[in-house]
Parts: structure tokens; C-alpha cells; sequence
């Protein structure tokens, strides 16, 4: 029986190899303790994204949860509500916006859950000048995605270089390389705590609650061996 | 079973007893019935799934207060309770966590059952209460994955519900008649909740007790086989090799439990998505009838079936063939104790023939349920130059053979239980 357990644990294993995406995808930079970063990405995603992207599920003063106090909340991030207890909405409609993109900005609340970081991070990374396409920009994680490149000015112009397979920086941004994966690496670690905002609060809450079941399983354990002591 | 006439209680139970059989009901179910001194760490899965049922059941109600079965408002709504009910990302998870586990727990306690042959004869009854209330498991499972209203929960139903099509003459209008629609939508997203919320729990309710009362009835079985009643002390009647249910079971009952506590905690605290296997990464996207995903697979623990499913090809354009195999993969559960003719109940005893046919029935529930979770063409094609599967997907090729050995496994029981060589049972049970 033991060796059949190993053989079947092993094809399963060799199995989940073959499983491995086709594209490749850069590692983004997550860590959802430097609250620093947090919070450059929360002022980079208002800046930048909020304008078509919603993050509706998400409210305002579930950012203190980065850090930030409800009074800079109030002064330095609410442009388009003036409740510190509102959802980070946006004014524009889908109906227009699909006229006028061709598809609606969805609402980002749980992307990070639905593609994963490095999708989002690699795909930040991925435009380049697309002269056929209708607003100038295509995309080599999200072939033809509907956005242009908004974050353009700050990473600069990229090309595909068909040849050699990869992107090209045609023309410099404001920021270096370095600069612009900080940028979007803070944006992406902001969206993976948007996806779920209690996260870290439940690894919190796990050690303690796995701290007491092992102390009780040490209890019940020689609770049973008393009890069982007699039966032979 | 009951023996009123030896109680004496005063007091408040004392009054209570007079009214209604409390101190023999836990006399009888409790502290004297007699469970086998010898039972292994399988035996742990009966009252782990008990367990499981109460806390989907507590979670669920906890749910109902603030989801809502609407198209329009259900997605939403998750994610409220996701962010803003206090706590409500940790009854979420309990109950997404105890879904897949519940049917973990489920898996093994069928495995227990085959494996000690617990559907033998006195105990037929007991397994059929057991594959119905597998099926009724299933039934819930599914009303419930729709409520989520992501692209999986939609088109896992819209397939599914689609398979009901594919019955001659009936299936499309029964396929109309279950979604009360023309594709799935808020119509049947409400009759879905309905369902998972009262008719399914209800019926599950209904069938444990009817599980256990047939348990209590015969007694429990041990990894022996051997049937504890046949040796009873002379005088007290009590069997020589039972122990009261209370305080023995209960008390080693804690230590499964803890276990399977620490693995829940440890998934709902630190893995609660487990890789895309118990929440999948595209629920996490709302239901859009007109975008269909480009995988859709339904979650792991469906995903055997699912395997089979797909594993059987269509006759003449029909998926129907597929369906009823899928369909009968289940239902042949129902015939187990049947099937089997061998003179012994457990493995311990029985010939090597059935060891190797339980292993190869395994192997294959395992490798069908990864197959169902990824695409066909997971493994590639077969060179085309290959006679007769050439160019076909070598994954759909490994699912029919193991879909064989799956239907084999049940098919030839009744020869290969009676062809194997049984070892002597003792008389007595043997403890570890």
C-alpha cells in the first residue's frame, strides 16, 4: 500500500509540472509589511488609475489599515467623494467608457486575486507602441488589451523588437527603469492588499490559533492515554 | 433498544424522564452503546464529517444574514462580507474551507468503508444512507457554488445544467425546467440558494440520522471485521470486545478532531484560496454570460466525475453517453454491498486480488480527479503518426484507460471476491 502512496504522490507531483503558464511573468515585488510602499502605491493608484478603474468593495478609511490616519485620508486622497467612509468609486459611467475604449475599465477590487501579482506587475511592464492599433499602445502580457499605456510619460516608449523577442526602451521616461518597476511594483503591492484588506490580520489571528490547537492536541492526547490506559 | 425500566433519576432529569426518554437516549447512544476497543485513525472520518455538517451549517446561517441572491447584488455582497461584516472573511473561509473539506472527510470514510468492507451484511442499509447522502453532498455542493455568482460559479452551473440537456427527447425542456430560464441567471441563482439554504440541508439532516440510527441499530464494524456481538460476557450481556461510546470514543474522537482542526486553521489562516483548488482564481471575476472562460473546470472534488465525463466520447453527436457515465460512476456505489462476495469484511483478511483492485481503483479516482482539474490537452498529443491514437491527447487517452479500471473495479468485484484466497478471521478483534 506505501509504495503504491509514493508512486501516485509522484505522478501527481510530476503532473503539476506540465501545468506551468505559457507566458512568462516577472516576480513582482510584494510585501504587505512595508507600509511604505503601501502607501506610495494607494497616492500612485488615486493619481494614475482611479480615475477609470474603481475599486468599489474597497472603502476609503479601510486604508488606515496601511497606515494612514483618516485625516490625511480626508485632505491628501479624497478627490471624488467627500466621505471618509465612501467606496473608492469613480464618476464615469461603463456605458460611455465602452464607447469609448472599447471595453470598460473593470473595477479593480479583487484583480490581484483573479490574475495574480505578477500578472498585473508584468503587464504594467508590458506596453509598447503599436502603430495599428486604435489608441497607439498594445501589450505583450495582454495581447490587444483595450488600455493605453497611461504610465507612459514616467516609463517612457517602448518597442517590441520582433527579432530578438523582447521590449525595447525606444525613448526614456521621467523615471529611470528602476524608478518605474518601484512605481508600478508599489501599485501592484497596493492591489494585492486591496484584494483582501484583512489578510495579514488573518495570518495574525493563524499563529495564535494554531499556537492553541497544538497545546490542546498535547492535551487531549494524554487525556485519551488516561481513559484508555485499562482497555488492553 | 430502550430500557426505560432501568433508570433511576430524580430531580430536574428526574421530571424530564417521566416526559421523555433522556436518560436512555444517552444511555443507548452514548455511554452504553458499545463501540469495538480496537478501532484505527479511519474511524475518525464519520464524526469529523458530522462535525463538518454542523459547521457548514453555523457558518451558512451566518452567511444568509448578509449575503444576497440577486444577479445583480450577489458578487457584491460576497465581498462585503469579505471586508466589511466583522469577521465575515473568516466565516467565509470556514465555510468555502469546509466545503472542500467536507468532502475530504466524506472520500475517506468511503475509503474506510471499502476498505474494511463496512457495507457487508448486516450494515447494507447503513451504506445506502451513506451513497445517498454522498449524492445529496454533491447536489448541495453545487447549488451552493453558483451563489458566489463569479464566471466560475456561472459557468460551472451553466455546464452542468446543460448535462440534464443532453437526455433524450426530455433534456432540454428538463434543462429549462431546472435553471427556470433560458441560460442560467437570476431566476436560477434564487432557486439555487433555496436549495443550498433549506431543501438540501433539510434532506442531509434527515438522512444523518437515518445514517446513524441504522449505525446504532447494528453496531459499528472495526478493521477486524469481526462482528463484536457474537461474544458477549454471559451475565451483563455486554459485548467482550465493546467499550462504551462515552467517555472511550469521545475522548479519542478529540484528538481527530484537533488534528483536523489544525489542517482547517492552517488552510482558512494561511492558504484559504489553496492554490486556486478550493476558491479558483477566476471566481474572483463576476458572472459574464456573454465572455466564456477559456478552462472551465468545476472544483476539485468533483473533478473524478468530471474526468469521466469527458473521458467517454459522444455516440453518434451525443454527449449523452458521457453523462450516463458519469451518472452511473456514482450511482454504482449504491451496489457495492452486492457486488461483493467475498466470505471475509476486511482487507486484513481478504486475498491479495482485492488489495490490488482497491489500489488500482485509487490510483485511478486520483490521477481522473488531476485530469478533471486541467485541460485535455494538459499532456499533449500522441505524434501523429502513431495507428489509431495518433494526434489524439494523450490526457484523454490516460483518462479512458483509468476510467475502465474505475468501472472495472465495481464490474468484476463479484468475480474477483469470490476468486480470492481470504485469510482465517479471528474470533476476537486484535488491538494495535
Amino acid at each position: 500500500m506505501k509504495k503504491q502512496l509514493f508512486v501516485m504522490i509522484c505522478t501527481l507531483f510530476s503532473a503539476a509540472i506540465f501545468a506551468a503558464e505559457n507566458v512568462s511573468l516577472q516576480n513582482a515585488p510584494i510585501d504587505l509589511d512595508n507600509k511604505n510602499s503601501l502607501q506610495r502605491g494607494a497616492k500612485n493608484f488615486i493619481n494614475y488609475c482611479l480615475n477609470c478603474h474603481s475599486l468599489d468593495y474597497m472603502r476609503y478609511n479601510q486604508l488606515e489599515l496601511i497606515g494612514l490616519s483618516d485625516e490625511t485620508i480626508k485632505r491628501d486622497l479624497l478627490f471624488t467623494t467627500d466621505k471618509v467612509g465612501n467606496p473608492m468609486s469613480i464618476s464615469m459611467q461603463a456605458g460611455e467608457a465602452k464607447n469609448w475604449f472599447g471595453a470598460a475599465p473593470p473595477n479593480l477590487s479583487v484583480t490581484a486575486r483573479s490574475r495574480g501579482s505578477d500578472w498585473i506587475y508584468s503587464y504594467l511592464r508590458g506596453f509598447y507602441r503599436d502603430k495599428s492599433r486604435t489608441l497607439g499602445w498594445n501589450n505583450t502580457v495582454y495581447k490587444n488589451s483595450a488600455m493605453p499605456h497611461i504610465l507612459w510619460e514616467l516609463q517612457g516608449e517602448q518597442i517590441f523588437d520582433v527579432e530578438a523577442n523582447k521590449l525595447v526602451l525606444n525613448k526614456p521616461g521621467v523615471l529611470s527603469p528602476d524608478e518605474y518597476d518601484q512605481f508600478i511594483g508599489d501599485i501592484t503591492n497596493f492591489m494585492v492588499f486591496v484584494s483582501e484588506p484583512n489578510q495579514q490580520k488573518r495570518k495574525q489571528i493563524g499563529y495564535y490559533v494554531l499556537a492553541f490547537l497544538f497545546l490542546l492536541l498535547v492535551l487531549v492526547i494524554n487525556l485519551k492515554r488516561e481513559y484508555w490506559k485499562n482497555i488492553k | 433498544m430502550a430500557n426505560n425500566n432501568e433508570i433511576k433519576s430524580s430531580g430536574l432529569v428526574g421530571w424530564i424522564d417521566e416526559r421523555f426518554p433522556f436518560s436512555s437516549f444517552i444511555k443507548n447512544h452514548l455511554t452504553e452503546y458499545y463501540a469495538p476497543k480496537n478501532f484505527n485513525f479511519w474511524y475518525f472520518f464519520g464524526a469529523l464529517a458530522l462535525f463538518t455538517f454542523v459547521i457548514q451549517i453555523l457558518t451558512g446561517i451566518f452567511l444568509t444574514m448578509h449575503y444576497k441572491p440577486d444577479a445583480a447584488e450577489a458578487f457584491a455582497s460576497v465581498e462585503y462580507i469579505m471586508r466589511d461584516v466583522s469577521f465575515g472573511w473568516l466565516i467565509r473561509y470556514m465555510h468555502s474551507t469546509g466545503a472542500s473539506l467536507f468532502f475530504v472527510v466524506i472520500y475517506l470514510h468511503m475509503f474506510r468503508g471499502l476498505m474494511y468492507g463496512s457495507y457487508k451484511k448486516p450494515r447494507e442499509l447503513l451504506w445506502l444512507f451513506g451513497v445517498l447522502i454522498f449524492l445529496l453532498l454533491m447536489a448541495e455542493a453545487f447549488f451552493g457554488y453558483l451563489l458566489p455568482w463569479g464566471q466560475m460559479s456561472y459557468w460551472g452551473a451553466q455546464v452542468i445544467v446543460n448535462l440534464f440537456a443532453t437526455i433524450p427527447f426530455i433534456g432540454p425542456d428538463l434543462a429549462e425546467w431546472v435553471r427556470g430560464d433560458y441560460l442560467v441567471s437570476d431566476a436560477t441563482l434564487n432557486r439555487f440558494f433555496a436549495f443550498h439554504v433549506i431543501a438540501l440541508p433539510l434532506a442531509l439532516a434527515g438522512l444523518i440520522f437515518g445514517h446513524l440510527t441504522a449505525l446504532h441499530e447494528v453496531g459499528s464494524n472495526n478493521p477486524d471485521g469481526v462482528e463484536i456481538k457474537q461474544h458477549k460476557d454471559k451475565k451483563t450481556g455486554i459485548p467482550l470486545d465493546g467499550i462504551p461510546f462515552h467517555p472511550y470514543y469521545t475522548v479519542k474522537d478529540l484528538i481527530g478532531l484537533t488534528v483536523f482542526l489544525i489542517v482547517f486553521a492552517a488552510i482558512i489562516f494561511f492558504a484559504p484560496e489553496m492554490g486556486g483548488y478550493f476558491l479558483e482564481h477566476n471566481n474572483f471575476v463576476p458572472a459574464n454570460p456573454l465572455v466564456t472562460p477559456d478552462h472551465i473546470a468545476p472544483v476539485w472534488y468533483f473533478t473524478p466525475f468530471y474526468s469521466i465525463l469527458r473521458a467517454v466520447p459522444p455516440i453518434l453527436s451525443s454527449q449523452f453517453p458521457g453523462v450516463a457515465a458519469m451518472g452511473l460512476s456514482v450511482m454504482i456505489f449504491f451496489l457495492v454491498p452486492w457486488l461483493d462476495k467475498s466470505p471475509v469484511k476486511s482487507i486484513r483478511y481478504k486475498g491479495t486480488l482485492y488489495k490490488k483492485w482497491l489500489s488500482a481503483f485509487v490510483l485511478s479516482f486520483l490521477v481522473l480527479g488531476y485530469l478533471g482539474t486541467e485541460p485535455s490537452n494538459v499532456w499533449g498529443q500522441f505524434p501523429a503518426a502513431l495507428p489509431l491514437i495518433g494526434g489524439g491527447d494523450v490526457a484523454t487517452f490516460v483518462a479512458r484507460i483509468f476510467t475502465i479500471v474505475y468501472f472495472l473495479f465495481f464490474i468484476l468485484m463479484p468475480i474477483y471476491s469470490k476468486k480470492d484466497i481470504a485469510k482465517k478471521v479471528p474470533t476476537r478483534v486484535t488491538m494495535p
